[in-house]
């Protein structure tokens, strides 16, 4: 046999950490400009951190995993509720409060994860949806221990890190959701890129293919719900933490839908999509809601074909392209 | 020393449409076996069988003795069964080096590992990159599939099934669709395989065949009609009759 010239592929160009780094970097710059130019909106900006991490969670099961879902509020939902309900009961530390939210976020999420991914299709949109509404019926009828319609109200943390109070202009609620957001984004980051991360999206993408590679995929998809559960876990705790309250609208059917919405917005498959999509519908809805309360959501529909048409995978997938063709010039040069 | 792959009386049908009819095989050690036949003879669909993607009607499969016929695709993947599709099935979205090295990270047991970049490490970058240059495909290694042209697909295909270090390897026709100058690369790659494994490839470029088998199993309507060393093959009225024809005649002439 003839020898057999082995030319090695060059490494991928990379700075160790950049992306993570990058990452951290970018959200602080966003929550610079937040925290300093709108002082008087750190409330709002404060619960579209805590959306942003329920929109976090659903990319990592639809854009990651491809599984389709409805019901992907129960999540954020029931770590919100499990936090708060810690809380009227004596649990006042914050960081605890979020361990609550992130366990039982975790738990719903492989509750969850285990009855819709063993479907595909229609039958699990159809199956996520009935979860959802399985975790608000029980979120209301269980009115002694949730509030009911009421809501659960009185939730009263103390300081964070026995230092800092939650005040009434919400800059404590705002730079701890902040933090939280930049150590779970960076986590993420790599979570995404790891061996399980990867293989989640070739399951996405050939699950057939995946089988064939020896993947038992169930088990996978499962863990993948697990740890979407925490994320979201996080996002309900931290608002539940940061508002007072938890009322029904936080397992809505309405919140499942428009948090799918906002991950199509910004584009699946992408964490930047999935912040990006977060920060443009909030926003929007903040802005076209004052002014005009009645025809927002027209606005929004109009927003939503617009992108749709101009940009069907999302809008940080033009973006992302553009970055890919500065970095190649640059590296051509 | 039992087959590392045996077919036992397996049968399939698709409605009324009897596909697969009674088939028996036997792959050892070392064998470098075609599969022929004519289009819709049900070859694919015995590779189906064999993987797990369909389940017989009747019949069994053993691998190394032990029953396989109702267990998972996945565990029969990691018993060494590893097949190729004919019409590519590749994670599209993902870079090259990165449909390997998912192959190559399943095999080594480390996709369950939650924080470390996945295509870089080092241990899974070494096989991949070597594979992809062998196979010619070294210099797109970080383009996404999907923005490949399909011959260069077809090879990715075969380029997952040598990650994962078959014991039995079906290949359902590596060749189709790749360029003539590249396709020397697949026989040359199967060379390199050990010696040990067993090799079935599904091909109807008959050249390929006479360079790789050393015997050959020809399919006719769900049947296999003929087993022999492929000079025997051409030879065989009854296989020229329902297949090869003016091939054999081809080549008696030459
Ligand atoms: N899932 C299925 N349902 C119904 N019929 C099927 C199915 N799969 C295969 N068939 C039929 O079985 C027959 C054999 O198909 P198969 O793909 O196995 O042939 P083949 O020998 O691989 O042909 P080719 O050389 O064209 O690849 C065809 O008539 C096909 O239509
Ligand atoms: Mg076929």
């Amino acid at each position: 046999m003839s020898e057999i010239v082995v030319t090695r592929v060059p490494h991928k160009r990379s700075i160790p950490f950049g992306q993570e780094a990058a990452g951290a970097l970018s959200i602080i710059a966003l929550g610079a400009i937040g925290y300093f130019l709108y002082p008087d909106d750190l409330a709002f900006l404060t619960r579209l951190i805590g959306i942003a991490f329920l929109v976090l969670s659903l990319d990592l099961v639809t854009g990651y995993c491809g599984v389709a879902t409805l019901g992907h509020a129960a999540q954020f939902g029931v770590g919100a509720y499990a936090a708060g309900i810690a809380c009227v009961r004596g649990i006042a530390d914050p960081v605890a409060l979020l361990a609550v939210g992130v366990f039982a976020g975790t738990i719903m999420g492989l509750i969850s994860g285990a009855l819709i991914t063993r479907f595909r299709g229609l039958p699990q949109l159809v199956l996520s949806i009935a979860v959802g509404q399985l975790v608000a019926a029980l979120a209301n009828k269980l009115s002694w221990l949730t509030g009911g319609s009421d809501g659960l109200s009185g939730i009263t943390p103390g300081k964070v890190f026995g230092i800092f109070n939650f005040d009434m202009y919400s800059r404590t609620a705002f730079l701890f959701s902040l933090g939280v957001l930049v150590i779970v984004f960076v986590l993420l980051q790599r979570f995404v890129r790891s061996p399980f991360g990867l293989m989640c999206r070739g399951i996405k993408d050939d699950d057939l293919r995946a089988r064939m590679i020896g993947v038992s995929i169930y088990p996978r998809l499962v863990l993948m719900y697990g740890v979407a559960g925490a994320v979201a876990g996080v996002g309900g705790a931290l608002t539940a933490i940061s508002t007072g309250v938890v009322g029904l609208d936080s397992v809505s059917f309405e919140r499942s839908a428009e948090v799918l919405v906002m991950l199509v917005l910004g584009g699946a498959g992408h964490l930047w999509g999935a912040l990006a999509g977060t920060i443009i519908f909030m926003i929007f809805e903040h802005i076209v809601a004052a002014a005009n309360p009645f025809h927002w959501m027209t606005l929004v529909g109009l927003l939503l074909i617009l992108i749709v048409i101009f940009a069907p995978r999302g809008l940080i997938e033009p973006v992302l392209a553009l970055f890919a063709r500065l970095k190649r010039k640059g590296s051509a040069a | 020393m039992s087959d590392l792959l045996e077919a036992r009386a397996v049968s399939r049908s698709f409605g009324g449409l009897q596909v697969t009819c009674d088939v028996n095989f036997k792959l050892a050690a070392g064998d470098r076996v075609a599969l022929i036949g004519p289009n819709g003879a049900g070859k694919t669909t015995l590779v189906n069988l064999i993987t797990g993607d369909i389940a017989p009607s009747e019949g069994q499969f053993f691998m190394g003795g032990d029953e396989i016929t109702d267990i998972s695709i996945p565990d029969r993947v990691r018993r060494g069964l590893v097949r190729t599709f004919q019409t590519t099935r590749l994670f599209a979205n993902l870079t090259v080096a990165d449909n390997v090295a998912l192959a190559i990270m399943q095999r080594k047991r480390i996709t369950r590992r939650f924080f470390s970049s996945a295509t870089e490490l080092p241990e899974v970058r070494a096989e991949w990159s070597e594979i992809l240059s062998h196979l010619g495909l070294d210099r797109l290694a970080y383009r996404k599939v999907i923005e490949l042209a399909y011959g260069q697909q077809r090879l990715i295909e075969l380029a997952i099934g040598l990650a994962l270090r078959p014991k039995v390897l079906l290949l359902d026709e590596p060749a189709a669709g790749v360029p003539h100058d590249e396709a020397p690369k697949i026989l040359e790659a199967i060379n390199r395989l050990p010696a040990d494994i067993a090799v079935l490839m599904i091909e109807h470029d008959m050249d390929l065949v006479f360079k790789f088998a050393r015997r050959v199993l020809v399919l006719a309507a769900g049947r296999l009609i003929f087993e022999g060393s492929p000079d025997d093959v051409t030879a065989d009225h009854e296989v020229r009759r329902a297949y090869l024809g003016s091939y054999a005649d081809a080549r008696r002439a030459t």
